[in-house]
Formats: structure tokens, C-alpha cells, sequence
């Protein structure tokens, strides 16, 4: 058994530390919050130990690793003080809010040898997962253009709140919403080097966007667009697509389904003339406990094997989401033009 | 337990293979006058139990059934509390405090409010009461002899081992509404030893149970364990699958397992509504 801990009790953070418990290798042993009534709540109902300061957390319980998922402007303090008592950390999205401290954190984690991974869940999504071996595969010929898409209800009227209405504190749908679409782009189609003619919309909210909209391009050429809306009532929940068009096709990929069009046959992947849909029951990652979709357990499966068996991930490092992060002030440099 | 339980998730854009789906539900189900018409179609085909979540618009439709005691008497409703996306979407939001205020009916910080003196308290038992009684309030007159909780908060629950929250919620929806607590899980042989750990003996347990393992989270061979050797009331649910499997072989699966007592399913047209109850009595 190893032990794990968790600072940040939100949404995210219960998430992950219902996922952290249920697991069969882990002993959670201790949660950390700013709030009095989380912290009861667990101490009444539950047996982990609780703290209010991470630090004395960290050093009382001695984890073997820690999961943070705190508001974004906490993440630096947070990541650092873990790595330097040799904690392997598993950080939310975003990872930081300044480069430059993501840069110390990237280094301090290779240097250490911890493991580290941050929470961009949509790459344990077996559709998305699948998507990029058939475009690495070549089925779409040559890539001429994508659009990256995320739409959901998070803000659907006038009115202020938390952390999330501060971009000083990395509020805002560009963090939150828009940071899921860039390093999906990212990591299955190409890193990003440029961003033009970017617009971030306020709608309801005050001071900070609720929609992005902006082109890339991209390290190996390939451009495209994003086109992000957290103020979208018309979905149900996040919805983050990807569509690809190559001179073979295209491809339509969600979290649910795949739609393939293609021009000419690929043989060796099964695929016929014209349209095919693969559905995500052919591709759900099994986990051994599910909690809102199985992506958000594999990727702590993952993490967690990943210090078991004292190896670096494969998805998800520290770099990328660091990587994720540069993206995103390009784009808010972009639009400032 | 009706052998055939009739679900919700077509009306409200729920559907576990394809967004666009989705979608094109929810423009056929805007008015509520089109879920009364399945609805109706569902009872016409002799269904008499609706399996919903506590979604607005739920509250339009039991304004319908109040309204028409002749035609609805026999008819039940299995409430499953809460509609997560609307709590999850404010907790992004508002924060769970925020969350807590806004839900949590009476101004918490009113302390003479029974919520207000529940909040200072940190009593979590009369909070998880109150919001309770504020899912419940919709379905006042009509008969609920069954009362779940929703996958999202049992597996959280159940993650996070806070198993007193079960025994709680147990015990007052038994005593307040009279009603047989039941549980959604994607998670069902670990929710199982649980419950029966805190003697919450023969539960009803709603969870995932098709012949390709989606959604079984433990894996298949457990689960068929557990329908085979343990005591407890099994819903199946999501017995096609999202749609990977046929309607015939994915029914005839359950023959294998004589303890479950009923079927979920959700369909829209009358004739998949028809052959679907058929072949799920066929086999239960």
C-alpha cells in the first residue's frame, strides 16, 4: 500500500478523493481544505486526517504522493513545497498561471525523478485515445485544417462569484474551459506555436471571458480554430469535440462518438468509403471503480501505477500542461493586439 | 417491483452513445406534452412505473398527474434524487457553500430557520434531510413507493467511505416518506458489501448489467458473481448498453440471472416501447 493525500476539497478534489480511496493499492490518509465544514464532514463520516495547512500535512502524514486540486493561483506554492519533500503530485488543470513557474516546477519534478501528471482528463476518453491513433495512422491523408470545440452551461446569467470570476486568479472560460481543447490540440494533432485574430467574450460574466474564439497554428503547420462557450445553455454538460479534415476526410470525435468520413477506403483499419461511427462502448477504458466517467478514474489509475511501479507517465506531464499554459498566454497576449 | 421500469433519460437529452442524439431529443421533448404523450403510451402498454430523476421539468409533469387522479391512479413514480447537473454546475460556480445556499431551502443564516441552525451546526444529517425534503416536494400526492439516490452521490459516497450517510439516508426516507430506499451505482459489488456491512440488508440496488461489461466497474465476472450467490433486490440498467448491443440478445442476458426483479429502459415510440417490455417479460 502506498499513501496518498488530497488538498483542495471542490468539486474536483472530492472527485478525486473518492477515486484515491476506493483505490485497492492506496491508503488515503489525510485531506487538506481551506473550509471548516468540508473538513467536519470528513472528520465526522470518515477516518482520514484533516488539515487546514498543507504544509503540516505533508510533513506529519508523509505521503507517498499528493493530488492538488486547489484554485489555480495556489498551485505553484502548492506543487513546490510537495516535490521539494519528494512527493510524487498530481495537480488540476490548469497547471500554473505564469510559465515561468510552471518552467521551475517542470524542472524541479525531472530533477527529483517524481512522478507528476495534471488532470486533463479528456486523454483517458477511449474516443479521444482513438482518434489519435488513426490520424497517426495516416487515414485522413494529408491534414488541412481542424476546429477544437467546447461548449457547456457553467455561467448562463449575470451574476459574480468565486475564484472562477478572477483572471488574475486563472478564472475565466480560456483557463477553465478553453485550456481542455488546447491540449487536446496539443497532444493528438500538434503543439501550437502562434495564435491570431483572438477574441475573448465577456457574456454574463464580469471580468473575465466566457468565450474564446481564435486560430492556431501549429509546430508542424497544420492550422485550425478554436471556438470555446462555457455560457452555453444548450448543452447539457461540457461537451469538447474535435474536428479534423484531411484530403482522404474527416473526422468528427467527442467524448460519446467518432463519425469518420472518408473519401477513399483504409483497408487496414476497417474502415469503408464514406461515413463510419464508432461509439465509445468500443473504447471506455475499464476501471475497477467508476465516479462520472471512467476517464477520471483511469487517469488516477494511472498516476498512481505510475508511482507504484516507479516510472514517468505517459500522459499528462507537467511539461505538457506546462506546454497547455504557454498556449493560453499566447492567446491572451493575441488578444490584447 | 414492476418487472418493467420506464426511464427518463430520452426525455431529458441523456444518451450515453451520442450527443447528437442527444440533441435531436431534446428538440422532440421541449414541450412537456410530449413526454406525457410517451408517457401515456407507456401506460396504454401497461407500465405503471416511471424511474426519474428530480429534474425541473419532472415537477410539470407530476403537475399533469395530480391533476388527472383518475387516470394516474395506479401509476407510480421512483424518484432518484438529485439531478447532479444542476448542483454540479453551481458548485463550478457558486463555490459548495454557495452551493449549500442556494439549494438548502430558508436562509441558512437565519439561525432560527431549521437550515440556518443545521448550518451552524454542521449537522450534515439535517442538511442531507432538508435537501431531501426539497427534491421530494414535486411529487407531493403522487405515490413513490420507491426513493433512490443517484450513482453520482452513492459512488461518492462509497469512494470516499462515508458509509453513516447511507445508514441516514436509510433510515429517514423509510421513516419519513415510508418508502424503500434504493440505490443507483456503477459500482454494485462494493456498494453491495457495504451496505450489507452496515445491515442494510437486501437493498435495492439499480446498476449497470449488459453482456459487454459497460459501465460493471469492477468487472464482469464479479458482477455476475454477486447476481448469482448474494441477497439483493438488482434493477438492471443500461441493459443494451448505450446502444452497442441488439434489444433481443441483450434481454435474453438476463435470463441467466433469476434474481433481478426489474428492468429500466427508456424508448420513445410506442413500438419500441412494446417490444421492449415484451421481451423484458419474456425473460424476468
Amino acid at each position: 500500500m502506498i499513501k496518498g493525500a488530497v488538498i483542495g476539497l471542490g468539486k474536483m478534489g472530492l472527485s478525486h478523493a473518492a477515486i484515491v480511496g476506493a483505490h485497492p493499492e492506496v491508503d488515503m490518509v489525510a485531506v487538506c481544505d481551506a473550509s471548516s465544514l468540508i473538513l467536519d464532514a470528513f472528520k465526522k463520516f470518515s477516518q482520514v486526517h484533516t488539515y487546514n495547512d498543507y504544509q503540516e500535512m505533508i510533513k506529519k502524514e508523509n505521503p507517498d504522493f499528493v493530488v492538488i486540486a486547489t484554485p489555480t493561483r495556489f498551485h505553484y506554492p502548492m506543487v513546490k513545497y510537495a516535490l521539494e519533500n519528494g512527493k510524487h503530485v498530481y495537480c488540476e488543470k490548469p497547471f500554473s498561471l505564469h510559465a515561468y513557474q510552471g518552467e521551475e516546477l517542470v524542472q524541479l519534478a525531472q530533477s527529483k525523478g517524481l512522478v507528476n501528471q495534471v488532470g486533463y482528463h479528456n486523454h483517458f476518453i477511449g474516443t479521444f485515445r482513438e482518434l489519435k491513433r488513426l490520424l497517426q495512422a495516416g487515414v485522413l491523408g494529408e491534414i488541412v485544417h481542424f476546429t477544437g470545440e467546447a461548449y457547456g452551461p457553467v455561467v448562463v446569467k449575470e451574476k459574480g462569484g468565486t475564484w472562477r470570476s478572477k483572471p488574475e486568479e486563472g478564472g475565466g472560460c480560456l483557463y477553465d474551459y478553453a485550456s481542455h481543447v488546447l491540449n487536446l490540440v496539443q497532444e493528438i494533432i500538434g503543439r501550437p506555436v502562434e495564435a491570431s485574430g483572438s477574441q475573448l467574450k465577456s457574456i454574463y460574466s464580469k471580468g473575465v471571458e466566457d468565450a474564446v474564439y481564435c486560430s492556431l497554428k501549429l509546430e508542424n503547420g497544420i492550422s485550425g480554430q478554436l471556438a470555446v462557450n462555457w455560457s452555453d445553455e444548450t448543452h447539457r454538460k461540457m461537451t469538447t469535440s474535435l474536428t479534423i479534415i484531411g484530403k482522404n476526410g474527416k473526422i468528427i470525435c467527442d467524448a460519446t462518438e467518432m463519425k469518420i468520413y472518408l473519401k477513399e477506403p483504409v483497408k487496414k483499419e476497417g474502415l469503408e468509403q464514406g461515413w463510419t461511427t464508432k461509439y465509445i462502448t468500443d473504447f471506455a477504458i475499464p476501471v475497477n471503480y467508476y465516479l462520472r466517467g471512467e476517464e477520471y478514474s483511469a487517469q488516477i489509475d494511472n498516476f498512481i501505477d505510475c508511482v507504484v511501479n516507479n516510472k514517468q507517465s505517459d500522459y499528462n506531464t507537467f511539461e505538457q500542461g506546462l506546454y497547455t499554459d504557454k498556449v493560453v498566454e499566447m492567446i491572451i497576449e493575441d488578444a490584447k493586439k | 417491483m414492476d418487472k418493467v421500469l420506464f426511464g427518463d433519460n430520452q426525455f431529458f437529452a441523456v444518451n450515453h452513445a451520442s450527443d447528437e442524439k442527444a440533441r435531436a431529443q431534446s428538440v422532440r421533448f421541449k414541450e412537456d406534452k410530449a413526454i406525457m404523450k410517451v408517457l401515456d403510451d407507456a401506460i396504454d402498454l401497461g407500465i405503471n412505473t416511471f424511474m426519474c430523476t428530480t429534474h425541473d421539468r419532472i415537477a410539470n409533469i407530476c403537475d399533469i398527474i395530480r391533476a388527472n387522479p383518475d387516470r394516474y391512479k395506479n401509476f407510480n413514480i421512483y424518484p432518484c434524487m438529485p439531478y447532479a447537473h444542476k448542483y454540479a454546475n453551481a458548485v463550478t460556480e457558486l463555490g459548495i457553500i454557495g452551493t449549500i445556499k442556494q439549494y438548502v431551502p430558508g436562509n441558512i443564516f437565519g439561525t432560527f430557520a431549521k437550515g440556518g441552525l443545521a448550518f451552524v451546526n454542521k449537522d450534515f444529517i439535517k442538511l442531507m434531510e432538508l435537501l431531501i425534503d426539497a427534491e421530494m416536494k414535486m411529487f407531493k400526492g403522487i405515490n413513490t413507493p420507491v426513493i433512490f439516490i443517484q450513482n453520482v452521490i452513492v459512488d461518492m459516497i462509497l469512494g470516499l467511505k462515508m458509509y453513516d450517510v447511507f445508514k441516514a439516508y436509510d433510515e429517514y426516507i423509510r421513516k419519513k416518506y415510508n418508502a424503500e430506499p434504493g440505490y443507483i451505482t456503477m459500482n454494485m459489488p462494493a456498494l453491495l458489501d457495504v451496505l450489507n456491512s452496515l445491515g442494510i440488508e437486501n437493498p435495492i440496488i439499480c446498476s449497470s448489467i449488459n453482456k459487454i461489461g459497460f459501465r460493471m466497474s469492477g468487472g464482469i465476472e464479479l458482477y455476475e458473481k454477486y447476481l448469482n450467490e448474494k441477497q439483493f433486490r438488482p434493477i438492471a440498467m443500461q441493459v443494451l448498453a448505450a446502444g452497442a448491443l441488439r434489444p433481443k440478445e441483450a434481454i435474453q442476458y438476463l435470463e441467466k440471472f433469476p434474481n433481478i426483479e426489474s428492468v429500466l429502459f427508456g424508448a420513445s415510440s410506442k413500438g419500441h416501447i412494446q417490444e421492449t417490455k415484451e421481451l423484458i417479460e419474456s425473460v424476468i
